[in-house]
């Protein structure tokens, strides 16, 4: 994967663990904002790799892992306000987690126990969207829909983020929202996480100029930030979504970043690039730089460093627990959610269906 | 609850049926964490590595490496608290039984061990066994649920089943009576009633491949099966009776005169994947890659064949198996050393040519799980007893299905030994990476000229394929002749040469 010049990438840490300055995103935090920044990313990961881990052995039917990319996803989650709205593609845990989204309940889908079954509204987070680029149409549709309620303006104002993959660039969905959102002026923001590969599609074979770039041609600016690095992430995110919530319309984020596993549990990554990649990614890992920082600033001892793992294993052990104590859906939930307010002829399906079902000898339990 | 847990091959990737065991991490005795890598699993999407669902002591693998495995089977035996007493082995789940009529149609998976609620194959919360995540479809269509037996005649006209798959015509019942719910069924009765004269019939496929193979004509089968089905039972009975009432569409039933067919009854579909897939990959990059030449030798082995017989009797080389094919090996890494060239590879992406002075030496092995190339590393500087014991074993291990993948990759030339087959000799495609390929014919008895008279002298045909682009022809068959050479003379070429 060739590098960009330096000069296009926002950094403010490298992968050595020091600051660096950027002419147009300051950022300052005090010892506990960046120890929480840490926390954050050791818990994603290790949410991450307990359900990979489920999955393996076989407790969940397919696994989308962000290995790599949590710092990414960490830093648009905690750029964003309570009153913002984010729309996940469904490799979104970590901006779920920093949501306060339990991540059992991205488990329960990826368990086939349900749907996808969070209130969006609880925590200002979409449902997960499998369709690749569609939900750039939602979050757009949303966001003007925010302009026009009058929520959009001055510093409360309220914003959008859509996230999406560098391959969904290529969806015909992605770039339709561009436009609109263009057009309207709508306060959402495009995060996209370029991990590099589409499946097993190379950026080579999605684009041939720069992601970030694109944006100019939509009419709305693109910048692009080390995915890498969460403090770099926090603070474009952060000056994109204040844009977007001061009327300032759309912003197109690159986050260059890498996906450190398969694409899902059912892909094999060995298949399509070279581990000297891989390798030379690690050297770019997101919560190692992060770590050597605040062990060289003194931002952290490490009694600090332990709890944080014993804290992870906490999680571990309740997601693993959770994921393995989920009742299974009552079979008539099926039609629970296919019409607002039912319909006759799904009313007779469900009562077909439980007919069927109570037809058996052990009482169709399920 | 047991202490002893199994551990049944998950489904790893949507819908995937089988796996192989590549190769275990842990053995029995050993101690494993939660998550601990224990096995690595290829299935038909990824090769990948299984972490331990529990903590505890390997008690039993129940597959050997390079088994190909159907998900859903147990693969590994943890005892959860090891140290503890023995206690009795654990009695099977409990699983209801089955009625009579249920009998006949259903198989229950049955659980040797209760595993922890919630895992695979064990009790889920509620007393039932969890089977809706992360198995297979095989699994969970063997996995029929016993239905209550009809309780009034009336029962299969209310059986949603039909409902539910409004498509297919009830024979029995759909004149008799209109479906009574369902949305989607309403107004559909009398077009039922239309299609019942002409209906298909209802007969599970492995019944129909019976009836076909018995030469039965289902249409003519009385239908005694749920739903009017036709049972391989109804078959059976079919069967008995029609040497006395033939059916006028049926296909004699008793030995008839062999009449040529070549239908698709009579073809063998096999998957293709595993081994042979990437054999097959390989060989096609290889064969439509590099242009291959090939040049045959026939040469007098006698001396060679002696070489053998005295080298086995020598004290160096005691408890270890000398025959031609060490040799062979000799004279390639000879070889190689004088034509240095024709060990090398086409590196297309860097335009180079990477000549190597090691030599890697394939040899091509029939195995359990195919062919397989494991290669000597560093052959070039192996003493003969080295290389003899370092043959011995490769063969051993490849037989046994063990090649280590690291045996597999790095190879820098390859011998095929066709002749343990007693061919002659063949035109061998290169191993991907690699220049030249030595393939070995059988050593027969021959008349052959032998200073100036016709003997019988014991002779070989080698057969060298090289890469066009690489080695020339004049390389080419300077390496096949110094083979020859040696293999005609070897005490001479090697006093010469070394």
């Amino acid at each position: 994967m060739g590098e960009m010049a330096d000069g296009e990438l926002v950094q403010l840490l490298t992968p050595e663990g020091e600051l660096t300055e950027h002419p147009e995103y300051a950022l300052s935090l005090t010892s506990d904002e960046y120890r929480d920044l840490y926390r954050d990313l050791v818990m994603v990961r290790r949410i991450d790799a307990e359900a990979t881990a489920l999955q393996r052995q076989g407790e969940l039917g397919i696994w989308a892992s962000l290995l790599g990319q949590e710092a990414a996803q960490v830093g648009a989650g905690r750029a964003m306000r309570q009153q913002d709205m984010a729309f996940p593609t469904y490799r979104e845990h970590g901006v779920g987690y920093c949501r306060g989204v339990d991540p059992l309940r991205a488990l329960g889908l990826f368990r086939g126990v349900d749907l996808g079954a969070w209130d969006p509204r609880e925590h200002n987070f979409h449902l997960y969207t499998i369709v690749i680029g569609a939900q750039c149409l939602h979050a757009t549709g949303y966001a003007m829909g925010i302009a026009r309620d009058g929520k959009v303006g001055g510093d409360d104002g309220e914003a959008v983020i859509a996230f999406l993959g560098d391959g969904a660039t290529s969806q015909g969905d992605v770039n339709e929202a561009f436009i609109f959102a263009s057009v309207f002026a709508a306060p959402v923001v495009f995060f996209c996480q370029n991990n590099q590969y589409a499946i097993s599609e190379p950026l080579e074979r999605q684009t041939r100029i720069p992601l970030y770039k694109r944006a100019a041609g939509f009419g709305f600016p693109g910048v692009r930030v080390d995915g890498n690095d969460v403090l770099a992430t926090l603070a474009v995110t952060r000056k994109a979504l204040d844009d977007a919530r001061a009327g300032q319309g759309p912003t197109f984020i690159e986050a260059y970043t890498y996906r450190m596993g398969a694409h899902t549990t059912s892909d094999d990554p060995t298949r399509y690039r070279i581990a000297s990649e891989v390798e030379a990614w690690k050297l770019k890992d997101p919560i190692a730089r992060l770590k050597s920082f605040l062990i060289r600033h003194e931002h952290a001892d490490p009694e600090f460093f332990a709890g944080v793992e014993s804290e992870a294993d906490e999680l571990a052990a309740y997601v693993r627990s959770g994921c393995l104590a989920m009742p299974e859906p009552a079979h008539s939930t099926l039609f629970d959610h296919v019409y607002a307010e039912g319909s006759a002829e799904i009313d007779a399906q469900r009562a077909s269906f439980t007919r069927y079902q109570a037809s058996f000898a052990d009482g169709g339990v399920r | 609850m047991s202490r002893m847990k199994k551990f049944n091959l998950p489904d790893l990737g949507e819908g995937l049926t089988e796996g192989e065991i590549l190769s275990w991490l842990v053995k029995p005795g050993d101690t494993v964490t939660l998550n601990q890598p224990i096995v690595e699993v290829e299935t038909a999407k990824a090769a990948v590595e299984i972490p331990s669902p529990y903590a505890g002591v390997v008690a039993e693998l129940h597959h050997a490496e390079g088994e190909t495995i159907d998900v859903g089977t147990p693969i590994i035996t943890f005892d959860t608290t090891p140290g503890a007493a023995p206690s009795e082995e654990a009695p099977a789940a409990p699983s209801p039984a089955p009625s009579a009529e249920s009998l006949a149609a259903v198989e229950i998976a049955p659980e040797d061990q209760p595993v922890e609620p919630g895992l695979i194959g064990g009790p889920a919360p509620g007393g039932r066994t969890s089977v809706l995540v992360g198995y297979g479809p095989k699994t969970v269509t063997a996995q029929r649920r016993p239905r209550r037996p009809a309780e009034t005649p009336a029962a299969p006209l209310e059986d949603p089943e039909l409902t539910l798959l409004p498509s297919i015509p009830d024979p029995l019942h759909s004149a008799a009576k209109p479906v009574r719910h369902g949305g989607l069924e309403v107004g559909r009765a009398a077009e039922r009633a239309a299609e019942a004269a002409s209906a298909p019939v209802r007969a599970k496929p492995p019944v129909r491949k019976l009836a076909r193979d018995l030469g039965l004509d289902l249409a003519s089968v009385h239908a005694t099966g749920p739903s009017g089905t036709i049972t391989r039972d109804d078959v059976q009975r079919a069967a008995q009776h029609a040497t006395v009432t033939p059916l006028p569409t049926a296909r004699p039933v008793a030995a008839a005169p062999p009449v040529a067919s070549w239908d698709s009854s009579r073809e063998q579909r096999i998957p293709i994947k595993g081994v042979r897939k990437l054999t097959a990959e390989a060989m096609v990059a290889s064969a439509f890659t590099a242009p291959h030449a090939t040049e045959f030798l026939t040469v007098d082995v006698t001396r060679s064949m002696r070489a053998v017989e005295r080298l086995r009797a020598s004290r160096d080389f005691a408890g270890t198996r000398v025959n031609f094919l060490v040799l062979v090996a000799k004279a390639v890494a000879l070889a190689v050393a004088r034509n240095p060239m024709i060990n090398s590879s086409w590196d297309d992406a860097r335009a180079e040519i990477c000549v190597k002075e090691y030599v890697n030496l394939g040899i091509a092995a029939a195995t359990p799980r195919g062919l397989l190339v494991p290669n000597i590393k560093d052959a070039g500087r192996l003493t003969l007893r080295q290389l003899a014991d370092a043959l011995a074993d490769l063969v051993a291990t490849a037989k046994d299905g063990k090649t280590p993948p690291a045996d597999l990759s790095g190879g820098t030339i390859t011998i095929t030994n066709v002749g343990i087959f007693g061919v002659d000799t063949g035109t061998p495609i290169l191993n991907p990476g690699e220049s030249a390929i030595v393939a070995l014919g059988t050593v027969r008895e021959m008349p052959w000229v032998h200073k100036k008279k016709v003997r019988v002298r014991q002779v070989c045909q080698l057969a060298v394929s090289f890469d066009h682009r690489v080695v020339d022809g004049e390389l080419g068959s300077r390496f096949l002749a110094d083979l020859g050479a040696f293999l005609n003379d070897p005490e001479t070429t090697l006093l010469a040469w070394t």
